[in-house]
């Protein structure tokens, strides 16, 4: 973990963002800790979630949406159902997940890129096709053998579908895509 | 007892890698008189991967299919994915609390949703809708060899106020529906810890070593099956033991079951009606010493009288051993 640089000075409009966005207010948080105390992946975040609160409150844009943190929260809920403050913290690293992404500003490619492909799959077929996903993942990241050692006990086990099962409404779910992309361009 | 009847949100994970889930729950709700309505043309709910994109969007994915649920002649939809749930919940809760976001929602859909929905846990429908007295009642099957944990993964429960739905910390709903079975269920410190969730394939290394710490839990306190109700918590514990062994030199070999296939064998579905055979670390050797109820309760009280005999034999001093086979024949 590195020592915080709180030299950059507050950005007071990317707190208001980040209250208007997630409802939830910031300042609440008195930094006991908790919410660190029981985050399954405190071990893998360059901030643990207190921390991220805490450079929330100070405003340090930048260094929260190049956190590592946002994008290794696995939105378990832990942070939010034991806060004392009932301060919903899952919401926030969401929230700053999506301002993160919005920004172009992604730490962790891989989820990203794993996540883009779930998408993906979602906009063509409506529902998720678990193979096609996986093999669009492999090629984008370049991990081409990203979990092959499960392949032959999937296979084997008929768990998986070789074909996409295509829905009806597959296109009504495309246009929830497009609809959105074209409000975010305006918007942006 | 009138039937009762759901919508049934199945999810994309229980028509591919959680397909034994899937069987093994309409057998089950069958069993217990429960009526699973398809909903027509459903689509996938989003998920974790929408939630990183933006609030609206992915509320308009879940929504997509609550306003097509509103359509149907129940308005209480089943939901066996704990992830699925929390979405679909999470987008019902913002459009019924938020009149704008409910309208930025909807503009997104063909089909407004306006906000009749309720959504449940399976687990949830069995256990409150149903009852255990109910689960009790349909038992055919004892499986004496099982000794299991009840892993809840970290959102069934949470957060409290969506979940609406046991106790976030510890919850029984799980531990008190195996039990009803008859089945052996014993006390586990991380029902609610995180398997890693939809990191396996990005993050590979972080998932084995939350995996890791789950399975050596149920170890210690002596289980020999793993109960889930979660579709991501399955494969990463079973599909990924391996995985898990392999890089943290561990040589774990349990089983990891849906509660419903559990279910299942105590309402005396065979094996390959239940789809056993997709679970990669195989539950044969647990399965192998089931027999009906009746010849169970027979085995025990005989056993019991069995107990009881050196005390009597002791007492009778003349020929004890005659007077024991007499009894028995
Ligand atoms: S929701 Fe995210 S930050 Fe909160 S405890 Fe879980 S992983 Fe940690
Ligand atoms: S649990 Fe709540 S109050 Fe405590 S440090 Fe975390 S966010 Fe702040």
């Amino acid at each position: 973990m590195d020592t915080i640089n709180l030299s950059n000075k507050i950005d007071w409009e990317f707190i208001e963002q980040v209250k208007e966005e997630s409802g939830q207010n910031p300042s609440l948080c008195y930094q006991c800790g908790n919410c660190t105390a029981g985050c399954p992946y405190t071990n893998y975040f360059d901030y643990p979630v207190s921390m991220v609160m805490r450079l929330l409150q100070a405003g340090q844009k930048d260094t929260i949406l190049n956190s590592k943190a946002i994008w290794l929260c696995a939105t378990c809920e832990t942070c939010t159902t034991r806060c004392p403050c009932e301060i919903d913290v899952a919401h926030i690293m969401d929230t700053l997940r999506i301002i993160a992404r919005r920004e172009g500003k992604v730490s962790e490619k891989d989820i990203k890129l794993f996540y883009d492909s779930f998408l993906d799959s979602v906009k063509q077929f409506g529902r998720i096709y678990e193979v096609g996903t996986l093999l669009m993942y492999n090629l984008r990241s370049g991990h081409f053998l990203a979990d092959a050692d499960l392949g032959p006990k999937v296979l084997t086990r008929g768990k998986i579908h070789f074909f996409p099962t295509k829905i009806k409404g597959s296109d009504k779910v495309a246009q929830i895509f497009e609809r959105f992309q074209k409000k975010a361009k305006r918007h942006g | 007892m009138a039937e009762k009847e759901y919508a049934y949100y199945s999810g994309c994970s229980l028509e591919g890698t959680a397909k034994e889930y899937d069987t093994s729950l309409r057998l089950v709700m069958k069993t217990l008189g429960v009526k699973l309505a398809e909903i027509p043309d459903w689509s996938c709910c989003g998920s974790t991967p929408a939630h990183t994109v933006d609030h609206v969007f992915a509320a308009a994915l879940a929504a997509r299919n609550l306003a097509i649920i509103e359509k149907m002649n129940t308005h209480t939809v089943t939901v066996p994915c704990p992830s699925c749930l929390t979405v679909l919940k999470k987008a019902h809760i913002g459009m019924t609390t938020d009149e704008s976001f409910k309208n930025e929602v909807n503009a997104l859909l063909d089909e407004p949703y306006e906000g009749k929905v309720t959504a449940k846990s399976s687990l949830q429908v069995i256990y409150e809708d149903i009852g255990l007295e109910a689960i009790a009642d349909r038992v055919t099957h004892a499986l004496p060899d099982l000794k299991v944990v009840a892993y809840y993964g970290c959102i069934l429960n949470r957060p409290p106020d969506i979940a609406q739905f046991d106790d976030p910390e510890n919850p029984v709903a799980m531990d008190k529906v195996i039990s009803a079975l008859g089945i052996e269920v014993l006390d586990y410190a991380f029902k609610t810890e995180c398997c890693g969730a939809a990191f396996g394939v990005p993050k590979r290394a972080m998932v084995n070593e939350l995996t890791h710490k789950i399975l050596s839990m149920a170890i210690d306190v002596g289980a020999n099956c793993i109960a889930v109700a979660c579709p991501l918590c399955q494969q990463n514990l079973d599909l990924r033991q391996e995985q898990v062994n392999q890089t943290m030199g561990s040589s774990f070999n349990i089983p990891v079951l849906y509660f419903t296939q559990i279910m299942g064998l105590a309402y005396g579905y065979s094996p390959d009606d239940l789809e056993m055979d997709k679970l990669v670390v195989g539950a044969d050797h647990l399965i192998r010493s089931r027999i009906p109820v009746e010849e169970y309760r027979k085995m025990k009280e005989a056993e019991a009288a069995a107990a009881k005999k050196p005390a009597k034999a002791k007492e009778m001093k003349e020929e004890p051993k005659e007077t024991a086979k007499a009894e028995e024949n």
